[in-house]
């Protein structure tokens, strides 16, 4: 009797633990790495409203400091493990996680959504060495002036449109003891957003496609040409621009001490978000001569991407998919305040929605998007050689030449 | 007590040092040597990411001593390096037998200062690097508002964004960021001195710069012998104060670039400017070690032969 009861109860106990199991392998639980720390009530939304359309796969969100976060993922991978879903970054980042093999080539195939992205999101995340792409992209940013449409209305002023015309204004706000410019060169990655934001029309489309099929390179007129100018509007900086690092510049213009600020899309919902009064604007690099077309320069943040090695494949290719769906893209953007690059997205925000109007005539955020793969990079050199001419230890055609050495050492077309 | 040496310690205490001894070594081999060991096989490989290549040889040493593109750039930062030994070895090390000499003396407050002169040591660089930064701020730092104030305005600078005093304020940084630690070790090394030749010396008639020279200076030399070492060894491994203040790109444009930074960059990547060369910055990585390890090793045995028993 005893030993019947046993059995029996031991058979319940077998029967629920089997079923017990059978229910676990039916829910999959992928995990999902970013750096976005900021962005997690976002992502847990995200995650929500997949889970609600896919019973079956449940999503762990974590995250990583910025700083370290490239080095404990790829750590991870080389032992083989990590995540399922990868947030990874673009252009030569990306380049030392995918070229190892560590993630899932995505096609029109496996992802059909990627039909749905512009031709340059993609090649933000695409190896050079095969052409394949790696990851969804999610967001573009862009190099530009934002402006405080108060101090422009106070002193009755409208965003410029030619170069001349932005002197004219600059020189107008200084006199009245308006610091024209927040900006600072302290920091020696903002030389480069600054050359992004104020000069990307005066280098023009054309100036691109020539350095990329190899027929210009860094000392043609026209590079050189900008450089002069930047030298020119630098006197319109922040106050001993040559020691006022990013953050401080940043502060200058979230008090409304200064009238404009040449650099990153991203920096509008930042000021926004210390300074809520603000009313704020932006407008492309002023052009040379009115009749040119107005550019800012673009590139992409970086992409979602699927571990190569993962078991629950399947689970996470969904995942990905509906990260690129028009409908997270118009959550990503309304959320976040940065633009998507998926097409057919809702934008509410004004600023999303005129820099999203700007991008339809953009260059590339040059050393970044082509430069940025191999040492002494575009980047390194014009963040440098920018900052030195600015301090007044160089001109533009020392400037120039400099950059261009640097990567003629390793770029074909500049070598000749 | 006179203790044989030929009786063999009981075997209770064999296993009492064990004890004691065991973790630390274990410890330290897997957190120190091993990281070091694997760090200078790494340097013979070639890198994508952190995924290792293939073995390359010597070639990563070759391309951070002679490279077109590497040499220059840790060429530059080592003069930096060099410069900043020099200099604080002026300013902070003799600073700092200097504030000794004056703590030993007595005067009124010297308990008080004894104390205050060691609290910037105990601070976290981090926080040291940060408030010089925010004292060397150009348009709101206290140095320009005081110059200002003086009606000094054309001595106004922006100090961290000048390559003329970008170098030389980091160094001021650190000076006053440690100078407490040479003068306390100064201090202790003069307090060992025994007070009769001193005495001798003043009977005698000694004016105070013979005895500093001619006395002091000498018989402190253990201290010095430490206290330049342990400058040499942090000169070389300068990273905290130059990363915080100016950032990893040794602004302005390689003026202020040190080897720290350097490696720094070449083996994690800049986020904002570079990618990661981990084989390279390995490479570095164990060639500095090497130069440290051999020139502290030769600066020690140089001068333990200064020092005069007593």
């Amino acid at each position: 009797m005893k030993l019947t009861r046993r059995i029996l109860m031991g058979a319940a106990a077998g029967s629920l633990l089997l079923s017990g199991t059978a229910a676990m392998a039916q829910q999959t639980e992928l995990t999902f790495w970013s750096w976005r720390q900021e962005d997690k009530a976002f992502y847990q939304d995200t995650i929500k409203k997949f889970q609600e359309k896919n019973p079956g796969i449940t999503v762990k969100f974590e995250t990583y400091a910025p700083e370290n976060y490239q080095t404990i993922l790829s750590t991870a991978l080389a032992a083989g493990r990590g995540p399922d879903v990868i947030q990874v970054r673009a252009y030569g980042n990306l380049e030392t996680i995918a070229t190892p093999g560590y993630l899932l080539a995505l096609d029109q195939q496996n992802v059909p959504e990627l039909a749905n992205f512009p031709e340059a999101s993609l090649a933000a995340e695409t190896l050079r060495a095969d052409g394949k792409v790696y990851a969804v992209p999610f967001a573009m940013q862009a190099q530009l002036v934002v402006y405080n449409k108060k101090i422009f209305k106070d002193n009755g002023v409208n965003p410029p449109k030619t170069w001349d015309e932005l002197m004219t204004l600059a020189q107008a706000l200084k006199a009245k003891n308006i610091t024209p410019f927040a900006n600072g060169t302290a920091t020696a990655w903002q030389n480069e957003t600054i050359v992004g934001g104020l000069l990307s029309s005066m280098l023009g489309k054309q100036f691109e496609a020539d350095i990329v099929a190899g027929k210009a390179n860094f000392t043609d007129p026209r590079f050189v040409g900008a450089l002069t100018k930047l030298k020119d509007v630098s006197q319109y900086f922040s106050p001993n621009f040559t020691g006022v690092d990013y953050p401080s510049s940043q502060q200058l213009f979230v008090a409304g001490r200064a009238a404009m600020f040449a650099g990153g899309s991203y920096e509008v919902a930042n000021f926004k978000n210390q300074n809520p009064t603000l009313d704020l604007g932006v407008f492309p690099a002023p052009v040379m001569k009115s009749g040119d077309q107005h550019l800012i320069a673009t590139y992409y943040d970086g992409g979602y991407a699927v571990n190569a090695k993962t078991e629950k494949k399947d689970a996470a290719l969904k995942f990905v998919r509906y990260l690129a769906t028009p409908e997270y893209g118009t959550a990503f953007t309304n959320t976040l305040k940065n633009l998507s690059p998926i097409k057919g997205i809702k934008i509410e925000d004004a600023i999303t929605q005129e820099v999203a109007k700007l991008a339809e005539n953009s260059m590339s955020y040059l050393m970044l998007v082509r430069f940025r793969y191999q040492e002494p990079s575009g980047s390194v050199l014009l963040q440098s050689n920018v900052q030195k001419m600015l301090a007044g230890q160089q001109t533009p055609e020392q400037a120039a030449a400099e950059i261009n050495k640097g990567i003629a050492t390793y770029y074909k077309p500049f070598q000749k | 007590m006179l203790v044989s040496r030929k009786q063999a310690p009981s075997l209770k205490r064999q296993l009492w040092v064990a004890f004691l001894v065991v973790p630390p070594i274990v410890f330290m081999s897997l957190f120190v040597v091993y990281p070091i060991l694997s760090a200078f096989a790494y340097a013979f490989y070639d890198w994508q990411g952190l995924a290792r290549g293939e073995f390359v040889g010597l070639k990563n040493f070759k391309e951070v001593l002679f490279g077109a593109t590497m040499a220059p750039v840790v060429w530059n930062a080592f003069l930096h390096n060099v410069y900043a030994l020099v200099a604080l070895m002026i300013i902070q090390n003799g600073g700092g037998f200097l504030l000794a000499w004056l703590l030993y003396k007595e005067p009124f407050g010297f308990r008080f200062h004894r104390i205050a002169v060691f609290v910037p040591v105990v601070l976290s660089t981090i926080i040291v690097g940060f408030l010089w930064k925010l004292f060397l701020n150009p348009n709101f730092g206290i140095i320009n508002q005081a110059l200002y104030s003086l009606g000094l305005d054309s001595l106004a600078k922006p100090w961290l964004g000048d390559s003329s005093t970008a170098l030389g304020a980091l160094i001021l940084a650190n000076a006053w960021h440690f100078v407490g630690f040479p003068t306390l070790v100064y201090l202790a090394g003069m307090q060992r001195i025994p007070p009769e030749i001193i005495e001798a010396a003043r009977l005698d008639g000694t004016s105070e710069w013979q005895l500093l020279k001619n006395i002091v200076w000498p018989l402190v030399a253990p201290s010095t012998t430490i206290l330049f070492t342990l400058l040499f060894i942090g000169a070389f491994n300068w990273f905290e104060i130059p990363y915080v203040m100016v950032g990893l790109d040794g602004s302005p444009f390689g003026t202020t670039d040190v080897l720290g930074l350097v490696f720094y960059r070449t083996a994690f990547g800049n986020q904002s400017a570079s990618i990661q060369n981990f084989g390279m910055g390995s490479a570095l990585a164990t060639l500095l070690f090497l130069f440290i390890v051999v020139f502290a090793s030769m600066l020690t045995l140089w001068l333990r032969r200064r020092e005069i028993q007593f």
